[in-house]
């Protein structure tokens, strides 16, 4: 129970859950674009295939829609892929594969078989990698029913969540931002799991509940602490799961607050932040609400290339400090 | 013709010579070997930019590929066009881009080719006939297709030259792109740039075949091999396909094995790949030091001729830096800009 706990970074973390994972499960392998000896596009495999070997840690062809049929095929069949998207924005060459055959296998065949697949999308923006290489597609697949799609935002979490997805027997999509692969964080040694349907309080508040995905929960607890010091008292709840969602934690959280902000990178509209408004407006916590629901969320822009720009296209810890203080009005 | 009778007076005759040597005028042959230049300088000029901290993000640098890109465009008119890859620098400027506003670009600046939105990976010149890198393998050969339909149905008479790795020849819509540019007979011009590697993924790990151009043969077109360093030999089949395709005769497929000297982007352990091999190509088959020996050899320039192209490009990569740096940031109220073509 009480593994000794070191800081390692999140990608590091990535890489340790996947060989606890290879090392209990024969079964267990990884596939992606360059993923062996180049160690993967953001080197999270790393050195694994000095480890396990080029059959289990495999080199795919540039070939996402293939690739990601394969895995398919393989899990469905008695193996336990781990699928490497080099980025995010490559799944919309598999979502075929992901959407009509992952997703609805099971369903189709009235239960007769399982997926349990794992894919991991790095996603988001802030490197400077412009309109194709920066995209928070999350709530594409969390709109298929079939799917599960989680965005750890802490290396404890993404290891927890990473060893829980492959023990699933359903495919589970991880988003994992970008920017959090260098964040160092404690991470116990050994096998450990985090749920993949409850959300966590990551900071405790009265008077406005954030609800925020991925890197937001980082900008979020800034921005709280920021609050703190003018006398708002915020919330901060981390999603960790967009499908399933763990209405409980954030109905709760909004009877106690009141007032709710959802801060997402991905796309404001028809994203993350609308679904859990929605959520919000048809609950018991709807009666508590002292001020209308805020969403900061993406622009409504592709992602672009200059510096300046790109900071401008996804929510910053001012904008959340201003929205905050906006509906907190009142409050003190 | 002073080119082609200057090349006579050394040779005697002209039949015996490459194929550039007896189809160009000396100007344009010196104006491609500038062009090379341009592009070897252009990038060596951005990667030390990005050094400095200048440019951010990424980029992929085709320093070794440049005889593929400027002899692929040589047979080419301005209204051609072309579609380019994530390594697509060389592509750019060889159809006729200029140096400065590809560096504002790469700056972020408005002055930059795509305002300061698209950066490296998504450079693009429409007026010369470029119609964008792309950040997605594979991402432009059935966007090439559709051009080149563009161009039979409204005979406009352009042909459309489709620029792709090897890597991309494993992506789906190679297959399908090379197959409906074929059962339309469409003007189009597929170059692979083999440069060995998709990433640190050797084409014999990722491709069943051995040349990416036998697939030439499952679409009925054909498949033509040629030594992508050195100049003539890649005019030549650009120049065969070129024909064919404005006789409506369909789609070619051209494979230029070459070499890239830098690493994939800027993030590349080179763990793929021996120093030996990296080497051999820089020193034995250089693609600008080849056409130099050549130039001379031919009579067509004097090393002192060669020594001033090199000069000028230097003054016009130092300029373009400088227009680069002056150049206007981009203010964040035009953030959502062009996101559609009428504005709300
Ligand atoms: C659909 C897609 N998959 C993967 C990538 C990541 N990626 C960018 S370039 C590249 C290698 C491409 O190899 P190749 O086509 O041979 O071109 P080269 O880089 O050698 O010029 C990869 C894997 C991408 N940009 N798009
Ligand atoms: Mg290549």
């Amino acid at each position: 129970m009480n593994a000794p706990v070191r800081e390692i970074s999140y990608s590091q973390a990535i890489q340790e859950a996947m060989a606890i994972a290879m090392e209990a499960d024969e079964r267990v392998i990884l596939m992606g674009e360059d993923i062996g000896v180049y160690g993967g596009a953001f080197q999270v495999t790393g050195d694994l295939v000095d480890r396990f070997g080029s059959d289990r840690v495999m080199d795919t062809p540039i070939s996402e829609l293939g690739g990601a049929g394969v895995a398919v095929g393989a899990a469905v069949t008695g193996l336990r892929p781990i699928f490497e998207f080099q980025f995010s924005d490559f799944a919309a060459l598999a979502m075929e594969q992901i959407v009509n055959q992952a997703a609805k296998m099971r369903y189709m065949l009235g239960g007769a078989v399982s997926v349990p697949l794992v894919m991991r999308f790095p996603a988001g923006s802030g490197t400077g990698a412009a309109a194709q290489h920066s995209q928070s597609l999350e709530a594409w697949l969390g709109h298929v029913p079939g799917l599960k799609v989680i965005q750890p935002a802490t290396p404890h979490d993404v290891k927890g969540m990473l060893l829980a997805a492959v023990a699933d027997p359903d495919p589970v999509m991880i988003f994992e931002h970008k920017l959090l692969y260098k964040m160092k964080g404690p991470v116990p040694e050994g096998h450990y799991t985090v749920p993949l349907d409850k959300a966590e309080v990551r900071r405790e508040g009265r008077d406005v509940s954030i609800v925020a995905t991925s890197i937001m929960v980082h900008k979020a607890l800034e921005a709280a602490e920021v609050l703190a010091g003018e006398g708002i008292s915020a919330e901060v709840i981390d999603l960790r799961s967009i499908r399933p969602l763990d209405r409980e934690t954030v109905i709760a959280s909004v009877m106690k607050t009141s007032r709710l902000i959802c801060v997402y990178e991905g796309v404001k509209t028809l994203g993350v932040g609308a679904e859990i408004s929605a959520m919000i407006a048809e609950s018991e916590a709807f009666d508590y609400l002292d001020a209308p629901i805020l969403r900061l969320g993406g622009s409504e822009t592709p992602i672009p290339y200059n510096p300046e720009l790109e900071k401008a296209a996804v929510p910053q810890v001012p904008d959340i400090i201003d929205a905050a203080r906006g509906l907190a009005r009142g409050v003190r | 013709m002073s080119g082609r009778a200057q090349a006579m007076q050394v040779e005697g005759e002209t039949s015996n010579l490459p194929f550039i040597y007896r189809q160009y005028e000396r100007e344009q042959l010196l104006d491609a070997l500038r062009k090379m230049h341009l592009i070897r300088r252009f990038e060596e000029g951005a990667e030390e930019c990005y050094m400095r901290g200048l440019i951010h993000g990424t980029m992929h640098l085709s320093i070794g590929q440049e005889a593929s890109a400027m002899g692929i465009c040589m047979p080419l008119v301005n209204e051609d066009q072309i579609t380019s890859t994530h390594r697509g620098h060389g592509h750019c400027i060889a159809k006729g881009a200029e140096v400065k506003r590809m560096f504002a670009e790469f700056f972020g600046k408005t002055t930059g080719y795509c305002a300061g939105r698209g950066g490296s990976m998504h450079i693009a010149d429409v007026s010369t006939g470029n119609l964008g890198a792309n950040g997605i393998v594979g991402g432009g050969l059935p966007i090439a297709v559709g051009a080149a339909l563009t161009a039979k149905r409204l005979r406009t008479g352009k042909v459309v030259v489709c620029f792709f790795g090897d890597g991309a020849n494993n992506e789906g819509a190679f297959h399908e792109a090379l197959n409906m540019a074929a059962i339309w007979k469409l003007p189009v011009i597929f170059v692979c740039e083999n440069n060995g590697y998709g990433m640190s993924t050797s084409t014999a790990r990722s491709t069943a075949v051995a040349n990416v151009a036998d697939r030439a043969a499952a679409y009925s077109m054909p498949g033509v091999i040629v030594d992508g360093n050195v100049l003539s030999e890649v005019a030549e089949a650009s120049h065969e396909a070129v024909e064919r395709a404005r006789r409506g005769d369909g789609p070619t497929l051209i494979e230029c094995k070459t070499y890239r000297y830098r690493g994939h982007s800027k993030s590349d352990r080179n763990r793929y790949r021996t120093k030996d091999e990296i080497d051999d190509w820089m020193t034995n088959r250089d693609p600008i030091r080849r056409y130099e020996a050549q130039l001379i050899e031919f009579g067509i320039a004097t090393s002192d001729e060669l020594e001033a192209i090199r000069g000028s490009v230097q003054q016009e990569i130092d300029a373009g830096i400088e227009f680069a740096k002056t150049s206007p940031m981009p203010s964040i109220d035009g953030l959502a800009d062009n996101v559609y073509t009428l504005e709300a």
